[in-house]
């Protein structure tokens, strides 16, 4: 395995109100790997996905302690800028949300928010992520049409081509095929093991299955504990916890 | 039994459910029959095209264009006024704060108070604000007096829409990396638009059917107003004083004034109504 890694989890704990959600998780995630968290519903995986590019810090009476590091750097250090930390990231969240605006539009919108203003580049980066995104033959023809009219499988591959757009370094999903049909998933799946050769790809999922075609790496919680990670392989061959071992075989869901 | 008395329910209701509907559809009917068949008799291009001349208030020549051109240019003015204040107050409680936070509770709370309150009474506190600044009878402060009286509408219509965009559609703009600012103004204020223009035609035809907020605050007077600075004449009261005289014609002036009124704000509704529809067939929604 890569032993290089830009993102570091170190002691994180997140509390709600009384609530203990994480509990003292740390865990070093692989670059250039699809990482998989799984867990049953309400373990705190999606908890553990939204504290990496802070948009935990919106929910209410929300607690965070510990440490992410990326890039070597804390991003909950109050002198952090918290956009530039975002930007680092694409996310790409359960039901498709597309932008109010064209489908040429959705994918500028990052680029524009950042400085890119010659039509030129636009056009050629909105062309290079909808290929990324394996959309672009799709839609080549009537880019400027509102996003809203995308299928929705369409319209998750359109997040994933905008979130690339803003040349994050890590993709980060948040049970991305949820909403999507079984084709279409496929689609996204298939897309993220791709990325992954120039990205880093963290995806939340509750479906087993998913987690076993894409996962290189896997981060297995339980009740806001980090019970088991570590190379899917090895993970689904000999898990070693026993509460893992008890998700495998279907005994916890 | 329990079958009979369950279908005898059913139809005391339904009667009053279909009386309560043809109430409400007859009164307004009702309204717009009376103001036009009353004021059918006055009615004629120089009401709408003359400002009052001589002989007016005695029921002879002239027309109420005065009125007309205030009201528009009072509730316009007004209109923009509360709209400078509400769109940052609605943006602020739901983007910048927590939804749920008392602050916001505080803000929609206080905004429902201001709601409630009698017209007259804004009219009478921008009096009272329009002494202390030294401020005359005059369109301006006609038109800080009903932006008062419209922000609270403006602001709870708005926050009424914008409180339905999903969490996940913020998150998603400001994952691009995008300032909460940039996420209001390209992405919320995208996606709630048709909402917007609705509170803000809602508005309007609040502030240009209120007569007790002008009255103090606006004035009168025969001329087209002008400046800022100079007495407006408004519809609401143009209807006040007519009916007020003891001459017939002047009364069918009134009505026929009334008809006029109603006519604005039915415009205003159908258009309200058909821009909402037209941004729903093409919107990116």
């Amino acid at each position: 395995m890569n032993a290089k890694t830009h993102i570091s989890i170190k002691n994180l704990t997140v509390t709600f109100g009384r609530q203990k959600v994480l509990k003292d998780v740390s865990v070093d995630l692989p670059d250039h790997r699809v990482t998989a968290i799984i867990g049953p519903s309400g373990c705190g995986k999606t908890t553990l996905l939204k504290t990496l590019n802070r948009l935990l810090d919106k929910v209410d009476g929300v607690k965070v302690e510990g440490q992410v590091l990326v890039d070597g750097e804390n991003i909950y250090d109050p002198k952090i800028e918290v956009t530039r930390i975002r930007k680092k990231m694409g996310l790409l969240s359960q039901k498709p949300q597309v932008l109010p605006m064209s489908i040429f539009d959705n994918i500028a919108y990052g680029p524009r928010i950042h400085g890119v203003r010659e039509k030129a580049k636009l056009r050629q980066i909105v062309e290079r992520q909808l290929a990324a995104a394996g959309l672009w033959d799709e839609v080549k023809t009537r880019l400027h049409e509102p996003a809203s009219r995308l299928s929705v499988g369409q319209q998750q591959r359109l997040c994933l081509a905008r979130g690339l757009a803003v040349e994050p370094e890590i993709i980060l999903g948040d049970e991305p095929t949820s909403a999507l049909d079984p084709q279409s998933s496929r689609t996204v799946e298939q897309r993220l093991i791709d990325l992954k050769t120039d990205y880093t790809v963290i995806v939340v999922t509750h479906i087993l299955r998913q987690a076993r075609r894409i996962a290189d790496y896997i981060v297995f919680m339980y009740l806001g504990e980090l019970v088991e990670h570590g190379p899917a392989a090895e993970v689904f061959a000999e898990p070693k916890d026993p509460r893992m071992k008890a998700y495998l075989t279907g005994e916890i869901s | 039994m329990g079958f009979r008395r369950r279908k005898l329910e059913e139809s005391i209701f339904k009667v009053l459910m279909i009386g309560s509907t043809v109430i409400v559809i007859g009164s307004l009917l009702l309204i717009i029959a009376t103001v036009i068949v009353k004021g059918f008799p006055a009615m004629n291009l120089a009401m709408i095209t003359q400002t009052p001349k001589g002989g007016y208030y005695l029921g002879k020549e002239g027309g109420i264009l005065n009125a007309i051109v205030g009201s528009l240019e009072l509730a316009g003015g007004a209109t923009l006024l509360a709209l400078l204040f509400s769109l940052p107050i609605v943006l602020y409680i739901n983007l910048y704060k927590r939804r749920k936070s008392r602050f916001a509770v505080f803000v929609r709370f206080s905004l429902d108070v201001l709601w409630g309150i009698p017209s007259i009474v804004y009219g009478a506190f921008g009096f009272i604000l329009m002494m202390m600044i030294g401020l005359r009878t005059s369109l301006l402060a006609g038109i800080i007096a009903v932006a008062l009286l419209e922000l609270p509408i403006m602001a709870r219509a708005m926050d009424e829409v914008v409180r339905l965009v999903p969490s996940s559609l913020q998150d998603a703009s400001a994952s691009l990396g995008a300032t909460k600012l940039e996420t209001a103004v390209h992405v919320i204020v995208r996606q709630c638009l048709p909402g917007i223009i609705t509170a803000i035609l809602i508005a309007f035809g609040r502030g240009i059917g209120d007569a007790a907020s002008v009255l103090y605050t606006a004035g009168f007077s025969d001329r087209v107003p002008g400046a800022l600075l100079q007495p407006a004449a408004t519809l609401p009261l143009a209807i006040f004083f007519q009916l007020g005289t003891p001459y017939p014609e002047v009364q069918e002036r009134a009505y026929a004034s009334a008809a006029i009124l109603t006519l604005i704000i039915l415009a205003i509704s159908l258009l309200s109504r058909w821009y909402g529809r037209k941004f729903r067939k093409n919107s990116a929604i």
